[in-house]
């Protein structure tokens, strides 16, 4: 153990990223993150910003199911409440951006608070069930109330514009993107360094003890929802901002389940996890376009892609809980150990 | 320490819970002297751990009072009851098991934490402040003290049986107690461990002037411990006094000993404990 009793050496050990050898690899990171723009082609740029909006969601869903303990079937609802916010602000008020993505966040929340303090008063799965049902009903709404949403043909948004400079490009777009979601999953990584994220874990593991320790059950419930559908907000702004176009079906159940997946697959209650998750689920379905590209199919490839897109989910969900329930953040683990003692010990 | 000096810290009263038929508890009360060290006896499901719940709040009584510091709690949440200095810890642990002892006794201190959730996001003034003030207390109060320095950093679920005892009992130092409830704080531990959690009761008292409210079966510890033995038979209190007059009492004898030897009855006590534990 690196820690003495020294007062400096709690302040060590409490640092997110405390070794050297971590310093340097975030600052390759860095560097990485900095360079990719400047060789990647535009399919690679669309991928990296939509692997950054995804980031963003899955971290709001982990808080809540990986960390909380609790499931939500409505991170994609909550993620067209934020693109919503966003894209009838940028047309009728013309706010600025930065002020946009955050409103799309906190009306997101109030949204996660309206569906979860009657459910979350109930233990078990009384908030999944309450997700889809909120997801029947935004989606309803977003498809009926025509002053704000614009119906079916939804709104159709200019380019993200600051000072001056439009984000008409996905290479502009990383660099609005990537920065706002580095801040939330730091933001998320913070909040575990504290009592409100020791709270959330002590409600996931033995909510019974987490009273007798003081911890208001409800309020914590909905803190991390609303934590949650925060992120998710903010993250469909972005999606608004990226896609320019905002309809009902922009926001599918099977995207919730995505999200799920994500969680799942990535690693449940880890920062890499939700990341790792976030990256390999966007390729997942680049991936099966490509195979289904090279089946000698007779009909039409994009038919089946989406009913093989639903199954590939639901595998990978299953597979994961049942074979690997740590998920890809575990396996990345050990292979790093195994090039830590590599090539003393196989 | 003489009970019954100054008013009470806790005081329970006329307390009456049931379970459909069942009554675990019947016209249950007693007072517990602030600074003593009060001790709940009892054979097996004679409602000792029922009593427990109903003080820290999980279980309403249908009847009866509780009330701390003068103060009644009886309706009062369990997290609320946690931040006025009542704390607890369970018979059979209730640890955070994936969780480091660091942070399953930083938990402890919660109630008493001001973080918000945006001080938490980007950890920088009173958050960082807090934690690192927070650490520091826990390392020089608590680690120190119950002597568990060399598994800070393990996680719960791979120390032993006695010293995940120890971990909880830190935890609910961290909550700053005024009263400290113990719940069976020796069972299944050996002799070593029973003696180290002895001194340590007695030092929470001492140094930290914590009041303590335990139930124990270990007969020596009681009678060693204890300045004021309260014996729940049945649900019912049958004896309540001193170390010596609860001995002495014939109910006790007739009620609890049996009519058997001590010794053989101790060893009944850990056969029982065993098949719980
Ligand atoms: N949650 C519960 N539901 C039903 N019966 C219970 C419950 N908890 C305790 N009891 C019953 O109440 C009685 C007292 O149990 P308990 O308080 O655990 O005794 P002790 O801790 O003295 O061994 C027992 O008969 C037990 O079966
Ligand atoms: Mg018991």
């Amino acid at each position: 153990m690196r820690i003495g009793t020294a007062r400096s050496s709690y302040r060590h050990d409490e640092a997110l990223f405390d070794s050297r050898t971590q310093h340097a690899w975030l600052a390759i990171l860095a560097v990485a993150l900095i360079g990719f723009p400047f060789l990647a082609d535009e399919y690679w740029l669309y991928l990296a910003c939509l692997v950054a909006i995804n980031i963003a969601s899955t971290t709001g869903l982990n808080i809540l199911t990986g960390y909380t303990g609790l499931v939500s079937l409505g991170q994609a609802a909550f993620m067209g409440i934020g693109a919503y916010t966003v894209a009838a602000l940028e047309q009728k008020l013309g706010a600025p951006v930065l002020l946009n993505l955050l409103a799309g966040g906190f009306v997101a929340m109030l949204g996660g608070l309206v569906v979860g303090l009657p459910s979350l008063r109930v233990k078990g799965l009384y908030l999944a069930i309450a997700t889809i049902a909120a997801s029947v009903v935004l989606h309803f709404v977003f498809a009926n109330w025509h002053a704000v949403t614009g119906g079916h043909a939804g709104i159709t948004l200019v380019p993200a514009e600051i000072l001056g400079l439009s984000f008409d490009t996905s290479f502009r777009l990383y660099w609005l993107f990537v920065p706002i979601t580095i801040l939330m999953v730091a933001g998320a990584a913070n909040l575990f360094r504290t009592r409100i994220g020791r709270a959330f874990i002590a409600i996931r593991d033995r909510d019974i003890s987490a009273e007798v320790l003081g911890i208001p059950l409800l309020r914590y419930k909905l803190l991390s929802f609303g934590l949650s559908s925060f992120y998710a907000g903010v993250a469909g702004g972005m999606w608004a901002y990226f896609f320019r176009v905002v309809t009902p079906e922009s926001f599918p159940l099977i995207l919730s389940i995505f999200f799920l997946a994500a969680v799942i697959v990535g690693g449940m209650g880890t920062i890499l996890g939700a990341i790792l998750g976030a990256v390999f689920m966007t390729m997942v379905p680049e991936a099966l376009k490509l195979v289904v590209g090279w089946l000698p199919l007779s009909a039409d490839a994009t038919l089946i892609l989406s009913p093989v897109r639903t199954i590939v989910f639901g595998v990978l969900i299953v597979g994961f809980l049942v074979f690997e329930p740590l998920g890809l953040q575990e396996i990345w683990r050990r292979i790093r150990r195994f090039f830590h003692l590599w090539p003393f010990r196989a | 320490m003489h009970p019954g000096k100054a008013s009470p810290i806790l005081e329970v009263e006329g307390l009456t819970l049931s379970f459909g038929g069942i009554k675990a508890l019947t016209d249950v009360g007693f007072e517990v002297a602030p600074g003593s060290i009060t001790t709940v006896i009892g054979p097996n499901g004679a409602g000792k751990t029922s009593l427990f719940n109903t003080i820290s709040g999980f279980y309403k009584p249908s009847v009866g009072r509780i009330r701390f510091q003068g103060a009644d709690i009886t309706a009062t949440r369990p997290p609320e009851r946690a931040r006025l200095g009542l704390a607890r810890s369970f018979q059979n642990i209730a640890l955070f098991r994936g969780m480091t002892v660091l942070d399953n006794i930083k938990l402890g201190r919660h109630a008493h934490l001001r973080t918000n959730v945006f001080d938490a996001l980007v950890y920088f003034g009173r958050a960082r402040h807090e934690e690192m003030k927070l650490r520091e207390e826990i390392e020089e109060r608590i680690i120190d003290f119950l002597e568990i320095d060399h598994i800070r950093h393990m996680p719960v679920s791979v120390l032993s049986y006695g010293l995940q005892k120890r971990v909880e009992m830190a935890r609910a130092l961290a909550m700053r107690p005024k009263v400290l409830m113990l719940d069976e704080p020796v069972a299944g531990m050996n002799r070593e461990e029973t003696e180290d959690m002895a001194r340590f009761i007695l030092d929470v008292r001492e140094e930290w002037g914590v009041t303590v409210l335990m139930v124990e079966h270990d007969m020596g510890m009681v009678m060693d411990l204890s300045d004021h033995v309260v014996v729940l038979n049945f649900g019912q209190v049958i004896a309540d006094g001193t170390p010596a007059e609860v001995q002495a009492d014939p109910e006790v004898i007739k009620a609890y000993l049996g009519s058997g030897e001590v010794s053989e009855l101790r060893q009944r006590l850990h056969q029982a404990l065993a098949v719980e534990a």
